[in-house]
């Protein structure tokens, strides 16, 4: 790996509406994808509900920006991390959550899974792991 | 050490800016450098020029202004989430057709890359927010 390149994690705790963090999230991470540097995301706590499927914000007059996370994939970012425990204790499982992919152009553009459901234990891991931690 | 700060909170509302100060205040006088504090979500209010806080309190945007003007900080508002609130430069509030302009001194708007880049450059990324 290059030395300027460091590893970023993004870690979404809140939900995706209510208040702007989610959002704000989202829009640093498209815009430091520019930066070719090595990208992940987390999600947890209430940050888990920022990936279920079929949201629909009509009533609340804001907008449902949940479909940006399928396009995370043309901008590289491939490794969202979502905690099994914050899941089970939203009465969530991966089910729950939209499909997100993206193409490894390595093995004949395969389409596979970005979501990586991991443990709490786990998620300890990953975080240790980076270089630069940005919380939303 | 080089530390980068993120500051997600607003001023007077939340504590983190505060905090922010004192942290930046205090590396700088150990001999550490602190070439960029990014101010993001409700932390881009810090830069107005128009908060006019009671004279017995403290004044958040001027401690920060006078930060940067004595030690050379630059400080970054994110233009998007300024745009949002209502926090323009000349320029901005030009383009906009707006009437009026609210960056104090010391500030400057740029982009969410700069926040990016000061994770790069720097040794230790501090966020102060929720």
């Amino acid at each position: 790996m290059e030395d300027d390149v460091k590893k970023f994690l993004y870690v979404n705790r809140k939900a995706p509406y209510g208040t702007i963090y989610a959002l704000e999230s989202l829009e640093v991470v498209l815009i430091g994808a520019a930066f070719d540097q090595d990208v992940s995301l987390a999600f947890l706590d209430d940050g888990v509900f920022q990936l279920t499927k079929s949201q629909d914000t009509a009533d609340i007059g804001v907008k449902n920006f949940s479909p940006t996370f399928r396009a995370l994939g043309d901008y590289e970012v491939t490794k969202l991390y979502v905690e099994k425990e914050s899941l089970e204790e939203r009465g969530l499982t991966a089910d729950d959550l939209q499909e997100i992919v993206w193409e490894d152009e390595d093995d004949d553009y395969e389409e596979k899974p970005s979501i990586r459901i991991v443990s709490r234990a786990e998620m300890a891991d990953v975080m240790a792991d980076q270089d630069v931690i940005l919380s939303f | 050490m080089k530390f980068g700060i993120l500051i997600s909170e607003g001023p007077y509302t939340h504590q983190a800016t505060d905090s922010a100060y004192h942290f930046v205040k205090a590396a700088l006088e150990a001999g550490h450098e602190v070439p960029r504090v990014f101010f993001y979500h409700d932390g881009v209010n810090v830069a107005t020029s128009l908060s006019v806080p009671p004279q017995d309190e403290r004044n958040i945007q001027q401690q920060w202004s006078a930060l940067a003007k004595d030690h050379g900080v630059d400080l970054v508002v994110c233009i998007a989430a300024a745009q949002r609130r209502g926090m323009l430069d000349e320029n901005e509030a030009k383009r906009q057709g707006k009437t009026a302009h609210n960056i104090a001194e010391g500030f400057r708007i740029s982009g969410l890359g700069q926040l990016i880049e000061m994770g790069i450059e720097t040794d230790r990324l501090m966020t102060f927010g929720d």
